[in-house]
């Protein structure tokens, strides 16, 4: 189980005259205090934990962004930013003591600028907001994680959110181009701009995936791109994960790069085809999905291309879409995936491990020596592409002994990937999940120089304290005074 | 100079300069020793014997290499696997001897043209080690692609110029080398036409790899008599035919349209990638302007009016200049990337002229006093390559 530091109980005592400041700074709009109101946002996608925060304020501007923060750090108050609450990773889980800053009025499209490819953009706008806002015009913005109809851009800043298709188009670090961020002392700083390299050092690039460590971000400009002529999927199905890894492996050395090159097991074949009915082929071990871009005549080609590789690698079946809504219903499955486990299950944990793409047999082999040892089901979804694992663990939330094999289960997973070359998390962060596993990938060396960064940027650590850095031994506290090496 | 050829090599000079409190310059073989500000140090620490490819995985789209090995043979062994490094790192031509290394590629983030397209050194580092200012071995990222573990350390050293910490080592993601390559060239155009017409190639759905500027003196440096505006296409060979033809009829209303095929294209932005179209004079500086592609007509125009030369790549968004390395043509440059809202590099000058001026935009003070933190957190005792980038 996860610990969470202790409250300052000073904080706690001037909880009346906290609620009372950030009415003031606000003009009584958008501060909640009262508990029924407060109960939405006493968890996120994480939803295992649960707690109740001080406060949740929700500011429209910057500069109120700013006052509150400012407020906060002249009060010593902690403070836990929020999007839409999708974090997997439990990221914008609050604390007792804390300020919950949701950023989900700040929904407005700043700017568009078609002929320099970009938009600015508040940081609760959600992901597919912004590409349905220039998809008229023929755009899209490029990192499609998931929950992309729900989450927010300012949450995506946070974990540096990728999706199906960052083999060919990169995740969010990749795809911004500014961030207007506001920091613990209330400074607005403009980090980059609207053009591509940034002088100095790469503050974006420090700032995206640092899970609200650093600052709020209010305000992003992202690159929009021209989208292609076309897209289509086929599918490819075969009798062992061996074979698919090597099919994989083989596509890629041929000099093509799909636009998603995406992996499902048997358990995942068969929950999302019962889901879905994508005419997913159930007497396969392991399915690709694979998706190329272009013209009709350039589909043609590499899916033709593609197919001759798959077919020497003795598949069950190979489905070439004949048009996009056979292209459609073959990512319907996919897209529903975690839907489609949750019917099967009453609860699961959807684990987020990467690892180098050619351990991908033997990591999956473990991971179903694992399943029977703990004795709970599990369904892999794998971008092959990239090396990202999605390892969805089946259990029942009511059942506590049950709750507590998946967690153990996940973490055994995510050790495994470590083990093999890989890392923790490809794109739902550390959160409060995966934080006490940080010393599995990182020395205490690494983990100090990385604590001195944040403490450069929150000397208090006020900002979303408890999450990403594992608490110091012995202790259930987190920050400077349980870092006596920090800068 | 001291070159280790091991990492603890490298751990021990450092602790050594700390204990003296000796300043080091830190390079691999002093290519871009020229570059950004002068320093005062005591000692060179250098990356040159810390060389060769630990990893390489075509399959997987990774190489790892020890920071010392040159672009030459890290290029010479992706080309062994038909890969290429995808931001398309320049060889400048004003650069200092013949090759550069690795590490000094990934420490200055230079991209090539396909950065408009592909992303920058940065955006394709995904893991490293490096040796801090502490004498401590730091590693963040890894070997794959897609990794949000903690804090990104790689992207805070890419472009860090050697002032946080000394790389050891690199692992950069890789790409398949095109099969073809073809290029759209539109001849005579102004600064702000060719601009437009960049614009609608890039935001055309043919995937355009790269597209610049030559006005007529840089178009004549590289063999061409008037002015070419340029958009590059890299894909399988029908696909390149395809949309090179499909781009020339959407620049068919900006004039006459001519193609090139693969070895002229490949040879013309191999000279575009090294600023070979540049008329640098012995003495004379360069800057490098990154703007909103847009406003790259204006910074080459108020460069022009003052007698500086130039060019523009990334769709307008990066301009090259060049002139005589004295504060007057330093401040057009910069009141002209001020103007465009961008930024700008100081990239290479005589000592006299970097030693008295900025070579980076100075950042807002609260920004300062956080990058002062930071770069204190990793080089307490400031000697790694002290004032490279700024001066306090």
């Amino acid at each position: 189980m996860i610990t969470l530091p202790k409250p300052k109980p000073d904080v706690l005592a001037r909880r009346d005259a906290v609620h009372e400041g950030l009415r003031a700074i606000m003009q009584d709009r958008g501060v909640i205090t009262d508990p029924a109101r407060l109960k939405p946002y006493e968890t996120d996608g994480l939803s295992a934990y649960r707690q109740m925060p001080l406060a949740v304020v929700l500011p429209e501007t910057t500069e109120q962004v700013a006052a509150v923060l400012r407020f906060c750090h002249q009060n010593g108050v902690r403070v836990v930013p929020r999007g839409a609450g999708t974090s997997l990773a439990g990221g914008a889980l609050p604390l007792e003591d804390a300020v919950v800053i949701g950023m989900m009025r700040m929904n407005r499209i700043v700017e568009v600028n078609y002929r320099d490819r970009y938009a600015v953009v508040q940081a609760g706008v959600t992901n597919l907001g912004i590409t349905k806002a220039v998809e008229a015009d023929g755009f899209f913005y490029a990192p499609d994680p998931s929950s992309q109809l729900a989450c927010m851009i300012g949450g995506n800043i946070g974990m540096n959110s990728g999706g199906a298709h960052c083999l060919k188009y990169g995740v969010t670090a990749n795809n911004v181009l500014g961030i207007k961020l506001v920091t613990i002392e209330g400074e607005i700083l403009e980090l980059g701009g609207t053009h591509l390299d940034t002088a100095g050092y790469d503050w974006l690039g420090i700032v995206i995936g640092s899970e609200g460590q650093l600052g709020i971000a209010t305000e992003i400009t992202v690159r929009i791109l021209r989208a292609p002529e076309g897209t289509r999927a086929m599918l490819a199905a075969f009798d062992g994960n061996e074979v698919a890894g090597a099919c994989v492996d083989a596509i890629i050395s041929s000099g093509i790069i799909p636009v998603a090159l995406e992996f499902m097991d048997r358990p995942a074949i068969h929950a999302c085809e019962a889901f879905a009915h994508a005419g997913y082929p159930l007497d396969a071990e392991a399915m690709l999905i694979i998706e190329v871009e272009g013209s009709v005549a350039e589909q043609d080609w590499l899916l033709g291309q593609i197919k001759e590789i798959c077919a020497r690698f003795n598949p069950i079946s190979l489905k070439v879409s004949q048009s996009a809504e056979e292209s459609a219903a073959i990512w319907k499955g996919r897209k529903g995936a975690f839907g489609a486990v949750g019917r099967i299950s009453p609860d699961y944990l959807c684990m987020d491990g990467t690892i180098p793409t050619s351990t991908l047999p033997l990591v999956l082999r473990r991971i179903g020596e694992m399943s029977a040892q703990y004795g709970l089901q599990v369904a892999n979804i794998f971008h092959a592409g990239d090396g990202n694992l999605h390892p969805l663990i089946m259990f029942d939330a009511n059942d506590p002994t049950s709750m507590h094999k998946a967690e153990a289960f996940g973490a055994d997973v995510l050790r495994l990937c470590v083990e093999v070359g890989g890392c923790l998390t490809g794109e739902h962060g550390v959160g409060v999940e995966k934080r006490d596993l940080m010393s599995v990938q990182f020395t205490e060396i690494e983990l100090e120089a990385q604590r001195r960064v944040k403490s450069a940027f929150d000397p208090e650590w006020l900002l979303n304290t408890a999450k990403v850095f594992p608490l110091q031994a012995g202790t259930a506290s987190a920050g400077p005074d349980a870092l006596p090496h920090a800068a | 100079m001291i070159a280790p050829e091991d990492e603890a090599g490298f751990t021990a000079a450092i602790d050594a300069a700390v204990a003296d409190r000796a300043p080091l310059a830190i390079e691999g073989l002093g290519s871009k020793t020229g570059f950004l500000r002068e320093m005062q140090t005591a000692e060179t620490l250098s990356t040159r014997n810390h060389a060769g490819i630990s990893l390489y995985a075509p399959q997987e789209l990774i190489i790892s290499a020890r920071t010392g090995t040159t672009l030459a043979a890290l290029e010479a062994k992706l080309a062994e696997g038909g890969q290429h490094l995808i931001a398309e790192p320049p060889h400048y031509a004003f650069l200092d001897g013949a090759d550069q290394t690795i590490g000094g590629v990934v420490a200055a983030n230079l991209s090539g043209p396909r950065r408009v397209a592909w992303g920058a050194m940065r955006d394709h580092l995904m893991g490293m080690r490096a040796v801090t200012g502490r004498g401590e071995v730091v590693r963040s990222g890894g070997r794959v692609l897609k990794n949000v573990t903690g804090l990104d350390l790689c992207k805070l050293f890419a472009g860090s110029y050697g002032t946080l910490g000394v790389m050891t080592e690199v692992t950069l993601k890789v790409l398949p080398k095109p099969q073809a390559t073809g290029t759209v060239v539109l001849y005579g155009l102004t600064p702000e036409v060719a601009s437009r017409a960049l614009a609608v190639a890039l935001g055309s759905p043919f995937s355009v790899s790269g597209a610049a500027f030559l006005p007529q003196e840089a178009a004549m440096a590289v063999g061409y008599e008037r002015a070419i505006t340029i958009a590059r296409i890299e894909d399988f060979a029908d696909s390149v035919t395809y949309r090179v033809g499909q781009l020339g009829a959407l620049w068919a209303k900006f004039g006459t349209v001519e193609t090139l095929e693969t070895a002229q294209s490949v040879a013309l932005w191999r000279a575009v990638r090294d600023a070979e179209p540049l008329p640098i004079q012995p003495g004379d500086a360069v800057w490098r302007v990154s703007v909103q592609p847009s406003r790259g007509a204006a910074v080459l125009d108020a460069g022009h009016a003052a007698g500086l030369f130039g060019y523009l790549d990334w769709g307008g968004g990066l301009a090259f200049l060049t002139g005589p390395a004295t504060l007057a043509a330093h401040e057009v440059v910069v009141g002209a990337a001020r103007r465009a809202k961008g930024d700008w590099w100081l990239l290479r000058a005589p000592p006299e002229l970097r030693r008295s001026i900025d070579a980076v935009p100075r950042e807002a003070p609260a920004l300062a006093a956080i990058r002062q933190r930071v770069v204190a957190s990793f080089d307490p005792a400031g000697i790694l390559n002290p004032g490279r980038l700024f001066a306090a």
